[in-house]
């Protein structure tokens, strides 16, 4: 592994695997515990394979009896645990510890019930998201957050690291499409949130669980909002001779009160990777291109087009083209959503980052990545959620070269403090689980960090769940019981104050 | 007695310690405009953010806008109104029901109550537009959470985390929420005389529908004269709302006309009488009676709200209507809250959750205002609420008793 440090395993829990072993297959009886090397390699990272690391044991349990079985176990014995459910998270937030279990919830893979007149589905969490998708579509309904991931991923990561998608600036990140969960907590115990009604009363604990990467308690049961496909879409696929005359254009659409169901922005060495790879008839003489999705009854629909063309031609756009059929469309489409392979065919290996920025602040953010590429000697390519300023700079690098991965790790943490410092922050959806985890004092102080840091004791007090992730140093939470203010030190005011 | 209208953040951390250094636990509010809603308090002081006020980031480009907690929001309402743009969720006004003055509430009391309006179903509530906060925690400490962009997955979002807390786990002392644009063009499609199960089903099938409805709500015949001056008086009226650019919002009537022209009469309100109807349907201004007869506010799936209201009436004189295509009940009793009742009638349908948003002080104080958490839930609140304010000196007991 480059510069990354786990957790130290702990030795004592190292020498009781056996042990550890025997309790879990007595409570996942068959095959749901994994403890051979070599079945325990399909494991051993997620989708940041940078970092690879073989878990303690792995168990697959069925039930959600056996998953608070389990979770009690490890923390009665103080053994600690890593869920997991497809393993593409791109942050290592799935990434294995030498010392914990390795909670995997592919086989949570039923659709339990579909409801339609009351618009929801109740799924298991490895449910993939398209799977949901897939099971209410013949009744024209679909599921609204659509990460790239789409095939894979399962919705339980999805809870997780609140993932989002191209038509997340309409329809919202998963946060807002989840109504109900069902989770265990570490000590065991099975707490429902939510479920066919909103807004639960009491704390949001269903918001502070949604992005909480694995940290706070397993999901097992999610409750979403489907929701019917629009009548159609149709795109535009403009070019730009700038990224500042992009940029122009996606404010004006927007001050034109027009929230597009996708609107996403390549830059040329994008354009050119993904152009070569698809061949979805890109202009490769521009800076910026832009796809812009349309969504709604068809009168609505052309009605926006024409308005959108309109804005493209004042800002100066070199080419517009609008799609005439679904065909068309979807051509669109493939070259953007097929960026990241196409990188990876003109670079051995590559990174891809995740920052997200005030849009008016692209073209500064865009020529500052351009310096730091030269510094570190590394190419870049860019793609980017336009509407809602979420950047994934892919940085370019070749593994087998000594010393590329850091210099590559270098330049990504450049980026995302560069993002930080114009008023954005360093994740807009894959999470900070390993990756980010040292930069997290660049957007937060001490007392930011402690007080996400008493959350979690407020739900796993011995720090047991995906340890080593998301904060640079977990304090104990006795440490941090102990009060700033002490009775007497501050002097009596004269009252009333202010 | 003291009270606390700190101007600044330094103020506010100052206030909060030195409630610390007491031992005195406070109240924490804003303009007091609900101070009806929720358990009595029985603190001695104060902190009232009303003179923490002001816009401090407003980029209508970047769909954001930050202010004080203290700022009415009204006063943003109108800011965001003069740019064409608006809060998509639409908090709601307490303050005719509670029998206050309209447009009382702050930004903070947004936050804390996770106010929201009809909307709801399509654009989600105050917890899904915060971006960001700036607050003070129960033990004196100032710390920030999220930023100010749309999509960020840093940390814990401790911006939702302040949503429907009430001031007990923290006081927000700055806010950053999405803005969008204000609707183009609005319409409200009328379907007249549903009975409520009749009407739970026309809304599913318009909501169901590619009509993109915003919202959907049903007055029961006794209701219907009680808003817009009448307008509506004689028959129940089952309210879509459509909402958009103009040649859109025409076609979808168009659509929903012949998918429900089965269902009854249908008649229509546009501009300026529509966008009242749902704010006096949103502020519950047929309850707006000026007594304290209790209120309750109840969330359900909107297929088994109805079947809740339907018992209710055998048993007590109860009113009601709903919004939220049937899953928001806003109900009225004559005598009792009837808590064990209406609580027991939600277990039986499904699940949800029941609020006594209106009662007098004694009866909010002996009956759970907040509908009760299994113990699991319960002892978790406690905890989250233990690591934000360990001294119980933010609002204590105004959710739960002894918390
Ligand atoms: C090619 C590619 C494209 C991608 N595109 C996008 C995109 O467009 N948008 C986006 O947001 N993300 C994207 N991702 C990232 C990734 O797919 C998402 O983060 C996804 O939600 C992870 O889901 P998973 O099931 O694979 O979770 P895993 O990778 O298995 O786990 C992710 C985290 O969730 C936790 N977790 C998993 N299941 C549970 C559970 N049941 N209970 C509690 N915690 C759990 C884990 O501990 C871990 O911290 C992409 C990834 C790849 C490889």
């Amino acid at each position: 592994m480059s510069g990354l440090v786990m957790p130290k395993a702990d030795a004592a829990t190292m020498s009781r695997r056996k042990e550890i072993v025997a309790a879990l297959q007595a409570i996942v009886p068959g095959e749901g515990v994994v403890d051979v090397a070599s079945a325990m390699r399909a494991f051993e990272s997620d989708a940041l394979t940078a970092y690879r690391q073989l878990p303690l044991v792995v168990v697959l349990p069925q039930t959600v009896r056996q998953v608070s079985q389990i979770l009690k176990y490890c923390h009665d014995n103080t053994v600690k645990v890593v869920p997991r459910g497809s393993g593409t998270s791109l942050s290592g937030g799935a990434l294995p510890l030498e010392d914990a279990v390795l909670l995997v919830m592919s086989r949570f893979n039923r659709i339990l019930e579909i409801d339609y007149p009351n618009r929801v589905a109740v799924v298991q969490p490895g449910v993939t998201n398209l799977g949901i998708t897939k099971a209410v579509e013949h009744e024209g309904f679909y599921y609204a957050p659509d990460p790239s991931s789409q095939i894979a991923c399962s919705i339980g990561g999805n809870v997780a690291e609140n993932s989002g998608g191209v038509h997340c600036l309409k329809y919202g990140l998963t946060a807002n499409n989840v109504l109900g969960l069902e989770m265990v907590l570490i000590s065991g115990e099975v707490v429902r949130l939510g479920g066919k009604h909103l807004d639960s009363e009491g704390y949001d604990l269903l918001g502070l669980m949604t992005g909480s990467e694995g940290l706070l308690g397993v999901v097992t049961e999610v409750t979403v909002r489907i929701l019917q496909k629009p009548a159609t879409a149709r795109a535009l696929m403009v070019g730009f001779p700038s990224s500042e005359t992009a940029g122009q254009c996606v404010a004006d659409i927007i001050a034109a009160g027009i929230i597009p169901g996708g609107m996403e922005m390549m830059d040329r060495p994008a354009i050119h990777a993904a152009e070569d790879f698809v061949h979805a008839g890109y202009p490769l003489d521009v800076e910026a291109l832009l796809i812009i999705e349309l969504d709604g009854p068809a009168v609505e629909v052309n009605h926006l087009i024409d308005m959108v063309e309109k804005i493209a031609g004042r800002n100066g756009a070199s080419s517009c083209i609008i799609s005439q059929s679904e065909e068309e469309r979807m051509t669109f489409w493939a070259g953007r959503k097929a960026a990241f392979p196409a990188v990876g065919r003109i670079s051995p290996d590559y990174l891809c980052m995740d920052g997200t920025i005030p849009r008016k602040e692209l073209s500064q953010v865009l020529a500052g990545m351009r310096a730091l590429s030269e510094k570190y000697g590394l190419r870049v390519a860019n793609v980017f959620h336009a509407g809602d300023g979420n950047l994934h700079p892919l940085i370019l690098y070749d593994a087998n070269i000594p010393g590329e991965l850091r210099k590559a790790e270098d330049f990504g943490a450049d980026i995302l403090r560069l993002c930080v410092k114009v008023g954005g922050v360093l994740t807009g959806e894959h999470g900070v689980g390993v990756e980010k985890r040292e930069l997290m004092p660049e957007m937060f102080n001490e007392i930011d960090l402690n007080q996400q840091i008493r959350v979690k004791c407020a739900f796993d007090d011995k720090h047991l769940l995906n340890p080593g992730k998301v904060f640079p140093q977990l304090h104990r939470c006795a440490e941090l019981g102990r009060m700033h203010v002490h009775r007497g030190q501050v002097p009596f005011p004269d009252i009333p104050r202010f | 007695m003291t009270i606390f209208t700190p101007s600044t953040e330094a103020e506010i951390v100052e206030a909060v310690q030195w409630a610390l250094s007491e031992g005195a636990p406070v109240e924490v509010c804003g303009h007091g405009s609900k101070r009806g809603l929720g358990r009595p308090l029985q603190t001695e002081h104060t902190i009232a953010l009303s003179n923490h006020s002001g816009v401090t980031l407003y980029e209508p480009d970047e769909l954001v806008l930050s202010a004080k907690a203290g700022t009415p929001i009204a006063e943003l309402e109108a800011l965001l109104a003069s740019k064409g743009q608006a809060f998509q969720f639409e908090p709601m006004d307490y303050g005719p029901l509670l029998g206050q003055a309209a447009g009382q509430g702050s930004l903070g009391g947004v936050l804390a109550a996770n106010l929201c309006g009809p909307r709801r179903l399509k654009a989600g509530s105050a917890r899904d537009h915060v971006l960001g906060v700036r607050v003070v925690s129960g033990r004196g400490e100032l710390f920030k959470s999220g930023g100010r962009v749309v999509k960020n997955v840093t940390g814990y979002d401790l911006s939702k985390g302040m949503a429907n807390s009430w001031g007990t786990l923290g006081i927000a002392t700055e806010i950053t929420f999405k803005v969008l644009p204000a609707p183009e063009t609005e319409t409200t499609l009328v379907v007249r005389g549903l009975m409520d199960d009749e009407a739970a089903r026309a809304m599913a099938i318009a909501m169901g529908s590619s009509g993109e409805v915003a919202s959907a709500a049903h007055l029961p015949v006794n209701i219907c004269g009680r808003l817009v001056d009448g307008v509506l008086k004689g028959e129940a009226s089952t309210l879509l709302r459509l909402e958009g650019f103009a040649p859109s919002v025409a076609d979808r009537a168009a659509m929903l006309r012949g998918l429900l022209s089965s269902a009854g009469a249908i008649e229509e309100l546009s501009g300026e009488i529509s966008r009242k109807l749902w704010q006096e349907v949103r502020d519950v201004i047929p309850f707006a009676d000026g007594t304290e007869r209790p209120v309750w506010r109840v969330s359900m799936a909107p297929m088994e709200a109805y079947k809740l209201v339907a018992s209710m009436r055998m048993g007590a004189a109860a009113d009601a209507y709903y919004d939220w295509q049937g899953g928001l009940v806003w109900m009225r009793l004559d005598g009792e809250p009837e808590a064990e009742a209406v609580r027991a009638l939600i277990r039986k349908y499904g699940g949800g959750h029941a609020t006594l948003v209106r009662a007098p002080d004694a009866v909010r104080a002996a009956t759970p205002v907040f509908e009760p958490q299994p113990a699991a839930l319960a002892a978790l609140s406690k905890r989250l609420k233990q690591q934000f304010d360990p001294d119980g000196i933010l609002n204590p007991g105004r959710m739960v008793a002894g918390v």
